[in-house]
């Protein structure tokens, strides 16, 4: 799995680092998404596509790798 | 007669507090765009399917219209936009494209998710202080006086370094700010005037003895050199975040625990398995048919919406709680399900105007959820769900009282 995030899009929500904090986090200097992990683990693949799911900017992309 | 012929009167009457209104299946089985009667008489479209709510609440174009004929700022929310909505000039914050996107991020990165999960120890100290004066005067209470209203109010006033002693004027501020039938707009003018004149007198104390809260941050960065907010929209923002955190999420909390209780193997099922905390609350925001008057976006372009053109200048009324029932959405849509994953629900809105404060008030509900299963295990509703009453006249939508036991 990959993600790619829109930071132009992005609306500073925090909906992301709310439900996967090992994956998300924002900007201090504007709240902006910021990846942790541009590949995250197994483990992490559930919560990364909630995140993405209810990304109310919808700014996360998440690509499936083989 | 089917409702594509007729005017309808909006906000739609309710039969009992916690059920969905009536029209809305019919709305969006058979008429997504419906025309609307508002309390000021004049006419608007209704939207209640949630790919158009979600569309035009996101479209960067449109911008919320004003209630009161006033410039208002751009934090759209079910909880938040209300008070923001209702704003007057000269209260105003940026509305439009890089202008607005300069402001949110300017006040946005104190809202962070990371910046709330630190208050947490704060707000459970807060809650667990209410608890305890309440449960200190007996076994049953209102729990909306008692803890829903005061938790959010110390939590905002906290962030931002005013008093807490001075909350009886907030509320009436704010309620005056959200209530749309109550007071005249002399009285809503001479309340406005009386909180900006409040919030010029704090920012001014901040200014000459800066503290550690939200409102010396912003005002130092205001002084320094690089991007920062006017003085214009530090004042707006000031009172933008008073009002905004304040009743909004003192209703969502009473609204929440009343739902859980209504069904009382809902709140079980939290206590056997507190893991469900989080994906509790964004069902309760999700499964809130009381959520207000919806957000309003005031076209400056036709638009098109399924097979209907919009024309410009028309004022559409966005109806989140409809969209966040809509069966093409979400599987079982009328079912309160704990666990459902994910919930893209709309109580905040959507976009690039999607509530700035919803971290926070995401991090009250889940506090609150958490120390209320902790403290109180034997809660229960003190009267049948059903007799529970709505707030009238707010855009905020809300409960009267929740009457609780423990």
């Amino acid at each position: 799995m990959k993600i790619t995030v829109d930071e132009e899009k992005c609306c500073g929500a925090g909906q992301c680092v709310l439900i996967a904090p090992e994956v998300f986090d924002q900007r201090d200097e504007d709240g902006i998404v910021v990846v942790l992990e541009p590949e995250p683990p197994h483990d992490q693949h559930a919560l990364t596509r909630e995140a993405a799911a209810v990304c109310p900017a919808s700014a996360i992309q998440v690509h499936d790798t083989p | 007669m089917s409702p594509n012929e007729q005017i309808l009167q909006y906000p739609f009457a309710y039969e009992t507090a916690l059920e969905p209104a009536a029209e809305w299946t019919e709305l969006r089985g058979t008429c997504p765009v419906a025309t609307i009667t508002l309390p000021d008489g004049s006419q608007a479209k209704l939207l209640t399917r949630y790919d158009d709510v979600r569309e035009m609440l996101a479209d960067p174009r449109f911008t919320r219209q004003d209630l009161f004929g006033g410039t208002g700022n751009s934090q759209g929310t079910a909880t938040t936009s209300a008070a923001a909505d209702t704003s007057e000039s000269p209260l105003s914050v940026p509305k439009h494209g890089e202008d607005h996107q300069r402001w949110r991020r300017l006040v946005g990165k104190w809202l962070t998710a990371k910046r709330m999960a630190a208050l947490r120890p704060q707000m459970a100290a807060i809650a667990d202080q209410l608890l305890d004066e309440m449960t200190g005067r007996g076994s049953s209470a209102d729990l909306k006086a008692h803890f829903a209203f005061p938790l959010p109010v110390y939590v905002i006033c906290g962030m931002l370094g005013v008093p807490a002693e001075d909350r009886d004027r907030f509320s009436y501020w704010s309620d005056n700010f959200l209530n749309l039938t109550r007071y005249s707009a002399q009285e809503r003018q001479t309340a406005v005037g009386e909180l900006v004149a409040y919030m010029s007198g704090h920012i001014a104390a901040k200014r000459a003895e800066p503290t550690d809260d939200l409102l010396s941050a912003l005002i130092e960065e205001s002084s320094g050199e690089g991007e920062a907010l006017t003085d214009g929209e530090l004042l707006s923002t000031g009172v933008a975040l008073l009002v905004a955190g304040h009743e909004t999420t003192a209703n969502m909390i009473g609204k929440m625990v009343a739902m859980l209780l209504a069904d009382r193997t809902r709140w079980e099922r939290l206590l056997e398995n507190p893991s469900l905390i989080r994906s509790t609350v964004e069902e309760a925001l999700r499964f809130d048919a009381n959520g207000g008057f919806g957000l309003r976006r005031f076209l400056t372009e036709d638009v098109e919406i399924g097979v209907e053109v919009l024309p410009n200048g028309t004022t559409v009324v966005c109806a989140m709680a409809a969209a966040n029932r809509d069966e093409t959405a979400f599987d079982n849509a009328a079912e309160m399900d704990l666990a459902r994953t994910p919930n893209p629900h709309l109580a905040f809105g959507a976009g690039p105007h999607s509530c700035l404060g919803q971290a926070l008030a995401r991090t009250e509900l889940q506090v609150t959820l958490e120390v209320l299963l902790r403290r109180l295990p034997s809660l229960e509703l003190d009267i049948p769900a059903t007799e529970l009453e709505r707030l009238e006249g707010l855009l905020v939508g809300g409960l009267s009282e929740v009457p609780v036991r423990w």
